[in-house]
C-alpha cells in the first residue's frame, strides 16, 4: 500500500515540474492560451499533492477556485484582448539564457540549503479528528479575525477592479 | 524511496524557480503574471508540507488565506492589464518604457 502512494508522489512531483516548465517557456507555442492551459494543468497536480499530504480541503479549493475561477478569469481576459501582434515577436535570446542561469542559481540554492538542512527521516504524526475538521474548527475558532478580513478584502479587489476596468470615470 | 519532507522542499523550490524564469525570461505580461502565480503555489506547496510534516494545521490555514489573497490579487492585476492595454494597445513589457530615462 505505501508503495502506490510512493508511485503517486513521484508521478505527480514529475507532470507539475513539466508542466511549469511548459507553462514559462513552451518551445512550440508561445501563445498565452497555451499557457494557461498548462498553468491548469499544474495546478490540477499540485491538488494531487496536496491529497498526498492529506490537505483534502486545500485540493478542493485548488481545484475550485484556482483551476476554476482564476484561470477562467485569465483566459477571459486573454480572449478579450487581441494579442496577435505579440506572438510574432523574435523572442530574446539573452534575457532566456540570462533568466534560465539565475533561475538555475536559486534553484540550486534553495535546494543544496534544504538537503543540508532538512532532516531525511520525518514521522507523520496523526491527527486525532478528520483533518478538513480540525481545519474548520482552527479556522472559525482562532482565526475567525483574519477571516472577515479577508472577505473584506474581496469585496475591495472586486469593487477595485471593476472602477479599474472602466472606461471613463466620472 | 518513501517520500519525505524534504522531497515536497525540492519541488517546491524548483516549481519557484520555474516561476522565477517565468518572470525573468519573458516579455507577455500574461505569462509573467502566470510566473508569478506559479510561485505562490509553490509556497503553498512547502507550507502543506510543513503543516504535514509538523502536525500543526496553522499552515494550512495560512495557505488558504494565501489562495483567498492571490484570487483578490489576480482580479485587481487583471483589471489592470485590461486598462493598461486600453490605453496603450500591448501587453508587452518591451513596449512600456515610459520610465526610461
Amino acid at each position: 500500500m505505501p508503495q502506490f502512494t510512493d508511485l503517486f508522489f513521484y508521478a505527480l512531483a514529475g507532470l507539475t515540474l513539466l508542466f511549469g516548465f511548459l507553462t514559462v517557456l513552451n518551445p512550440l507555442s508561445r501563445s498565452p492560451v497555451t499557457s494557461a492551459m498548462f498553468l491548469v494543468l499544474t495546478i490540477l497536480c499540485m491538488a494531487g499533492l496536496f491529497v498526498l499530504l492529506h490537505a483534502f480541503f486545500l485540493a478542493a479549493v485548488q481545484v475550485l477556485v484556482y483551476a476554476g475561477a482564476v484561470m477562467v478569469v485569465f483566459l477571459f481576459v486573454i480572449m478579450l484582448l487581441d494579442l496577435k501582434a505579440d506572438e510574432r515577436r523574435h523572442i530574446n535570446k539573452i534575457a532566456v539564457g540570462l533568466g534560465g542561469l539565475s533561475a538555475l542559481a536559486i534553484a540550486g540554492t534553495l535546494v543544496a540549503s534544504i538537503v543540508k538542512t532538512v532532516p531525511v527521516s520525518q514521522t507523520v504524526g496523526r491527527l486525532a479528528e478528520g483533518e478538513t475538521k480540525a481545519l474548520g474548527r482552527l479556522l472559525f475558532e482562532s482565526h475567525i479575525l483574519p477571516f472577515e478580513i479577508l472577505s473584506v478584502l474581496l469585496l475591495v479587489a472586486m469593487v477595485g477592479a471593476i472602477l479599474i476596468t472602466k472606461k471613463d470615470l466620472r | 524511496m518513501t517520500p519525505g519532507l524534504h522531497h515536497y522542499l525540492i519541488v517546491s523550490a524548483l516549481l519557484f524557480s520555474l516561476g522565477l524564469l517565468g518572470v525573468v525570461a519573458r516579455r507577455n505580461l500574461f505569462v509573467i503574471f502566470m510566473g508569478l502565480e506559479l510561485m505562490l503555489n509553490a509556497a503553498n506547496l512547502a507550507l502543506v508540507a510543513f503543516s504535514r510534516y509538523h502536525n500543526n494545521l496553522n499552515g494550512q490555514v495560512m495557505v488558504f488565506f494565501i489562495i483567498t489573497v492571490a484570487a483578490a490579487e489576480v482580479a485587481v492585476g487583471l483589471a489592470l492589464l485590461v486598462a493598461l492595454y486600453r490605453k496603450r494597445q500591448t501587453a508587452h513589457v518591451e513596449d512600456l518604457t515610459s520610465l526610461k530615462l
